[in-house]
């Protein structure tokens, strides 16, 4: 039996829940309610009213994948260090959060930032001012960051884990600094890990909706739910795919743009 | 010791029926299995088993949680349910498309228990596809250690005074129908001119920030937890948050507002239509309706169960809306031919800062 035959019930599941479903939404997404072809449902979702929606969803998206990146690519850097005795019961507790399902560890986090919620009654036992959390920019911030960060830490701990030691202990032998060892050695060689990370970041990041939904009461309002309206509010199929054809093409193409950072795919990653 | 009460005459009632069943020997529908695809958590379990023990019959129970994913389902599998619970505009719409069998009176002879104002609705004349189940209103549901007058209107939502206060409801009927209804008009109107100011009146108050929740799940638990002074409610959420805090009181605005219906029904391509018939008949007799308003805790449209609610039951407007309030409210027809007119508003009122 040839080998590539191993990989047809793979396959099988491609064609039937990736390709197909496809298909259909590009059908939809080119026609009306009556069948007929047109682009109208494109021009509508070209409003600034509803790019306006797309470009909050990318910001939210970008700005959550900095902030792992300015938090976990130092995490797993430390994680990575040869004298470290426990790294692997530490990674542990980075993956700890994820056995449990992400909606309970949202539904926490909500009655955490509540205007009466847990660290507001903390607050007001110890004497100082409330703070208004919940259904903030912010607190969608930190519930995304929360959500995502062991996807960042995990690749790039993988990468740096597998670096040549003696190629660090090289360029400190030849007189490097140890800050320069960090930008001039490490940091290049890490690249695969990070470009593996920020995708795995992004791409789930800019789609979120129930994470935004749940921190934000429901006031901040991006693709993800507009896309849900579409569909089930509206019951416009034609509409709704139409945003998610968009957002397949724009993560395509920032996929494709990490790959020039990583052309060679030594990260490891999904692509 | 209430719960321990409700098992023990549960169980009573169980045998009482079971005794009966088994004197009869009567079970025409043995062996059939029904599927019956309900909201979730809006049927006591415990009537399930009655059934079957009393019928013979296996029941294979499914959940939703919005009228729309119902109608999806359905919409991909016709056929594969026996009894479903639309709401009264989703019956009206599924009635247009042909999707529901017509219902055959003579067994279900229980519709007679029915309160007369909720018999033969606008949205299906003369009960010929649907039998109600549960009813309710939409209103405003406020915190009095926060509000410190009496909300009648629906006026207090768009006040400057409960800025940031102030939760909706994450709906498109329900938000533009009270935006309507605040200004006067018809929560069912297809008029453009009166939709666009019910737009502006909305969308208005986001952009002045009164708003500080979208929800509709979350709405009950938020408002017992004191997390605002104003909520957009459907009564039975109002019923369960004031079950558990104090503070907190229903209206139906005096403009007038939604009553709604969610109805029993067979879609089309049941294969087990009699049994079906039975099993809604079953669900408007009194002890049932009595133990299905007991668990859930929603208005029951049976007679005999309404005139069985204590003092203070009967006098809270939220399980017992009186008269007054039925007249001033309206059911919600179905709009789907006219969702584009909804749905720029509603895209409007979502995306306003």
């Amino acid at each position: 039996m040839k080998r590539s035959w191993y990989a047809s019930p793979y396959a099988l599941w491609m064609v039937l829940f990736t390709a197909v479903p496809l298909l259909f939404v590009c059908y939809y997404a080119f026609t009306d309610a009556s069948g007929a072809f047109t682009v109208g449902n494109f021009t509508k979702i070209a409003q600034p009213m509803y790019l306006l929606v797309l470009w909050d969803s990318v910001r939210l998206a970008f700005l959550c994948t900095v902030l792992c990146l300015l938090i976990g690519y130092p995490t797993a850097y430390f994680l990575s260090g040869r004298d470290l005795n426990h790294a692997q019961s530490l990674v542990v507790l980075i993956l700890v959060p994820m056995w449990m399902n992400f909606l309970l560890r949202t539904y926490a986090m909500m009655t955490l930032f509540e205007d009466n919620g847990v660290i507001n009654s903390l607050l007001e036992a110890v004497g100082l001012p409330r703070l208004h959390m919940i259904g903030t920019e912010g607190a969608v911030l930190t519930g995304m960051v929360y959500n995502f960060l062991p996807f960042m830490v995990l690749p790039i701990y993988t990468v740096l884990k597998k670096m040549d030691y003696s190629i660090i202990e090289a360029a400190e032998d030849l007189g490097c600094s140890p800050l320069r060892v960090v930008t001039r050695v490490v940091l290049p060689m890490s690249v695969p890990g990070v470009v593996s990370g920020v995708t795995m970041v992004f791409m789930p990041a800019v789609t979120t909706f129930a994470i935004s939904r749940l921190l934000s009461s429901g006031m901040i309002y991006l693709v993800g739910d507009m896309i849900e309206d579409y569909f089930i509010s509206m019951n416009n199929r034609n509409v709704g795919s139409s945003i998610s054809l968009v957002m397949l093409v724009l993560i395509i193409l920032s996929i494709g743009l990490l790959r020039k950072v990583d052309p060679d795919n030594s990260g490891g990653g999904l692509w | 010791m209430k719960k321990i009460a409700i098992v023990l005459v549960v169980a009573l009632m169980l045998s009482a029926i079971a005794a009966v069943s088994f004197a009869e020997g009567d079970k025409p529908f043995a062996g059939t299995t029904l599927t019956v695809y309900n909201w979730y958590d809006y049927i006591d379990p415990a009537v399930l088993t009655m059934f079957e023990e009393q019928t013979g019959m296996r029941i294979e129970y499914a959940n939703f949680t919005q009228n729309e994913d119902m109608y999806a389902r359905l919409e991909a599998g016709a056929g594969s349910y026996d009894v479903i619970f639309p709401s009264e505009y989703m019956i009206e719409r599924l009635i247009k498309e042909d999707r529901l069998e017509e219902l055959n009176l003579d067994n279900i002879p229980n519709l007679a228990n029915v309160l007369d104002n909720l018999r033969d609705p606008s949205y299906d004349p003369g009960n010929a596809h649907s039998v109600p189940y549960m009813w309710g209103t939409l209103g405003i549901l406020y915190n009095t250690d926060l509000v410190d007058e009496e909300i009648t209107s629906w006026q207090s939502l768009f006040d400057d005074k409960y800025a940031g206060s102030i939760f909706m409801m994450n709906s498109l009927r329900d938000t533009i129908g009270l935006g309507l209804k605040a200004l006067g008009y018809s929560m069912n109107t297809r008029n453009e001119a009166e939709l666009a100011e019910a737009g502006k009146l909305l969308v208005d108050q986001k952009t002045r920030h009164l708003v500080s929740g979208n929800f509709v799940d979350e709405t009950k638990d938020k408002m017992v937890a004191g997390e605002a002074a104003l909520a957009v409610i459907y009564s039975g959420d109002a019923l369960y948050a004031m079950e558990k805090a104090d503070n907190l009181a229903y209206v139906v605005p005096v403009e007038g507002s939604n009553i709604w219906v969610d109805g029993m029904c067979i879609p089309k391509g049941s294969k087990n239509k009699e049994a079906a018939e039975y099993f809604i008949n079953f669900m408007c007799d009194p002890e049932i309706a009595q133990m299905n308003m007991d668990y859930i805790y929603y208005s029951s449209p049976i007679k005999q169960v309404v005139e069985n609610l204590d003092e203070e039951q009967a006098a809270n407007g939220a399980l017992n809306p009186p008269q007054d309030v039925i007249a001033r409210c309206e059911y919600y027809n179905d709009i789907s031919d006219a969702m584009d007119l909804y749905e720029n508003i509603w895209m409007e009122i979502r995306m306003a800062r």
